[in-house]
């Protein structure tokens, strides 16, 4: 509550006043209530705790200070576009919506209104290609990597051939959840698995056909792209037919903690990816503590530093800022707009020693952009549920996703957004 | 005969699950009963039910994030923790406490007025119940186990090995649904049928002015209904609950229960079970045997379809009074 309130006085005064010019504006659209504010909030506080940590113990970046008004969304698209439409003044860097289907609005506004776009581990998955998707960008990692990612996994588990297995995908009947179907069907192509499409319309709460279905034909792996109760529905079900939970690999966002506690002792073992760290054992948290928590700061008090979700909305917010202060360096002044944000993250080179610098050491992948390349490298880790401990553990290092078959489906469907959208791929 | 089986645990299943959207729709079909109005926050209240719930049994302090944002303290629990079964009498406490502050607040100073005003007030009850929860106990998703089992019954699942070389999965979770609303609905029978208070608020059901006439208090009916739909929101809270967690999505159950009002009858409290029924065994077969054709996740869109054709025949639905009005 005390950052609702923060918040609220921050926007009060925002459209009051009107942020002086040399303030570094990235508006929040946060959704805090409605079906998926669990996760919402999670990660909103860790995004705002990062930035306060700029101000509060380096004055903001480059002597600017950051400002995040944070507006509802309540992970709604109608409420998300509003919620750009009322704060994408001239001032506004940046957006971070936290929803793919806001994202899939904001594409085209934004790049007609030359706001940066930044959707880390959602969105449209081929604005990775930079040709096309100027004004976005979605490193570190995105929704057909992630897919990639634990097919590779699975090859490990089984000792390098997946060749006939079956492969359950459960997912959220939207833009998110359909993602990585198409690159599924070519992996299976690829590596002789057969794909088993098992759609949940959403909220998800009831999700007894798809696991019966499920403990029918007993697939040997079950993917799961879910967001909000469909998670901790599906998790629950598969433990309740006893489905091996270390053959269940959720994407980063079926990953948090809030999806596997109501399942208690039966989500024991179960996998999800990751792109980000977990927990607080990072030198970043000791100054988090000294300058933010202890200073009564923190957003909601810091209840979630740590999470899975609060960790990845800190990580998000630290890619933000070292565009930011690249951007800052490319421009000569500390002062920057939109367009030098772009530019600042076309030549963003995020690297181990700087996330150690950071005080995060080993939480995230290098991260090199460029003109072309708005995506980085794609890579993801996998993370373990343990039940008794009630935390994560990280199990494996970083892993590449597989680009001979990702590069040429990028490649198609932005070719395809560029046509339908009349753009002329750009980077010479 | 591979199949055939695979149908009989579908439709075991769909029963089940039908007993769940029961649960919900019986607290609706009270209310509705009682005093003509939709109750639209009745997802909402099996919300609230099932915080409050969580928050007394866990020991939490109410408005927390509150009381810390004004005093800067750092409260978050009393320290203790409360049994089950206390806390859901004192969660019942906290239901009736609300019914008699909405009929205080809201309903007192909207007697007589049309039914659609009535409706239009439970909407914005809805909203301030979910904001209410929100803050007095945080949006955080919170496990609730009050005792009840989860996963597959073992003992039906050897059983039916045994008498038909498959084993059924059926979750130890539905069958104490089940059992619940066996017991729900005979108790709130018996209390229509041979309580006073029950024949009081048959009497104000079929006529409010004659039973006015004769002494009945109206805002004792309303208060006691308001309770009893708060009890079996906590009910179905519990149950949905125990599921998936406590967190605002259970508030959207409501729109499983719409169907199985439109199916049942608004005014029918055997029409919300059998309608439920009906509901939880169509949309499952559906899904299991139309669903593969058309990309599947047929269940949210099948169930209203499901309702709409039962409306043509029988408008009132299965169960449900037909309004004769004449002029």
């Amino acid at each position: 509550m005390t950052l609702r309130f923060a918040s609220l006085a921050a926007a009060a005064v925002l459209m009051a006043a009107g942020p002086a010019m040399a303030d570094l504006v990235v508006p929040h659209l946060s959704y805090r209530t409605g079906p998926y504010a669990p996760n919402g909030t999670q990660y909103a506080d860790g995004f705002n705790d990062y930035f306060t940590l700029l101000n509060e113990r380096d004055g903001g970046i480059g002597g600017q200070k950051i400002l995040t008004p944070e507006c509802e969304t309540a992970y709604n698209t109608e409420k998300g576009v509003e919620c750009y439409e009322a704060t994408k003044g001239d001032a506004a860097l940046i957006y971070n919506p936290m929803s793919t289907g806001i994202t899939y609005q904001l594409i085209p506004k934004a790049g007609a209104d030359q706001k940066v776009l930044y959707t880390p581990g959602y969105g449209r998955t081929s604005a990775k290609n930079g040709k096309v998707f100027e004004w976005v960008f979605n490193a570190p990692a995105n929704y057909w990597d992630g897919a990639s990612v634990a097919v590779k996994h699975m090859l490990e588990q089984e000792g390098g051939d997946v060749n006939g297995k079956k492969i359950a995908l459960v997912y959220h009947n939207s833009a998110y959840g359909k993602e990585p179907i198409r690159t599924l069907q070519e992996l299976g192509e690829k590596h002789g698995f057969e794909l088993m499409e098992v759609p949940v319309d959403p909220p998800g709460q009831e999700q007894k056909s798809q696991w019966l279905q499920i403990r029918r034909e007993k697939p040997d792996y079950v993917i799961l792209y879910g967001w909000g109760v469909m998670n901790q529905a599906a998790i629950q079900e598969a433990a309740n037919i006893r489905f091996p939970m270390d053959h269940m690999i959720g994407i980063w966002w079926s990953g948090s903690e809030v999806d596997v506690q109501p399942a208690g002792a039966g989500a024991d073992g179960y996998k999800s990816l990751t792109f980000n760290g977990v927990g607080t054992d990072y030198p970043f948290y000791d100054d988090l503590k000294t300058h933010v928590i202890d200073a009564g700061k923190a957003s909601q008090g810091g209840q979630y530093v740590g999470s899975a979700v609060y960790s990845r909305g800190v990580y998000a917010a630290l890619i933000i800022g070292e565009a930011i202060r690249t951007a800052q360096e490319l421009a000569g002044s500390p002062e920057i707009d939109a367009a030098q944000l772009r530019d600042g993250f076309e030549a963003l080179n995020i690297t181990e020693e700087r996330m150690a610098e950071l005080g995060l050491p080993d939480f995230g992948q290098p991260i090199q952009l460029s003109c072309e390349n708005h995506g980085g490298a794609g890579m993801a880790r996998l993370q373990q549920w343990d039940a008794d401990e009630q935390k994560w553990s990280l199990i494996t290092d970083f892993m590449e996703p597989d680009a001979e078959v990702l590069a040429p489906l990028i490649e198609e469907d932005s070719a395809a957004y560029a046509q339908e959208a009349g753009i002329t791929p750009r980077c010479g | 005969m591979e199949q055939l089986l695979y149908t009989a645990e579908v439709v075991v299943n769909g029963l089940m699950a039908g007993v769940m959207y029961s649960l919900v729709a019986l607290g609706f079909v009270l209310i509705f009963k009682a005093s003509g109005v939709f109750n639209y926050a009745q997802g909402v209240l099996a919300l609230f039910a099932a915080l409050t719930l969580v928050g007394i049994q866990q020991g939490q302090v109410p408005f927390a994030h509150l009381i810390n944002a004004i005093t800067g303290s750092h409260l978050e629990h009393f320290g203790w923790t409360v049994p089950s079964l206390l806390a859901i009498l004192l969660t019942a406490g906290v239901m009736i406490l609300l019914a008699l502050a909405i009929e205080k607040l809201v309903l007192q100073h909207l007697v007589g007025q049309a039914p659609i005003i009535l409706f239009m007030a439970t909407i914005g009850l809805a909203y301030f119940l979910e904001g209410l929860g929100d803050i007095m106990w945080g949006a955080n998703v919170k496990s609730l186990d009050v005792g009840i089992p989860q996963g597959i019954s073992e003992t039906a699942e050897a059983w039916t090995a045994q008498l038909t070389g498959y084993g059924f999965f059926i979750d130890r979770l539905d069958i104490w649904a089940t059992v619940i609303a066996a017991l729900l609905v005979a108790a709130l029978v018996a209390f229509s049928q041979y309580t006073k208070q029950g024949r009081a608020m048959r009497a104000v059901a079929d006529d409010p002015q004659a039973a006015l006439s004769v002494g009945i208090s109206l805002r004792f009916i309303w208060i006691m209904v308001w309770s009893i739909a708060g009890f079996v929101a906590l009910v179905a809270g519990i149950m949905w609950g125990t599921k998936s967690g406590v967190q605002f999505s259970l508030s959207l159950i409501a729109l499983k229960a719409l169907p199985v009002l439109m199916l049942g009858g608004f005014t029918s409290i055997p029409g919300a079970i059998v309608g439920g029924l009906i509901i939880g065994v169509g949309e499952k077969l559906f899904e299991y045997s139309i669903g593969p054709m058309v990309g599947g996740a047929t269940e949210n869109w099948f169930a209203y379809v499901l309702a709409l054709l039962f409306l043509v025949f029988r408008p009132q639905g299965l169960f449900g009074e037909k309004i004769i009005e004449r002029v």
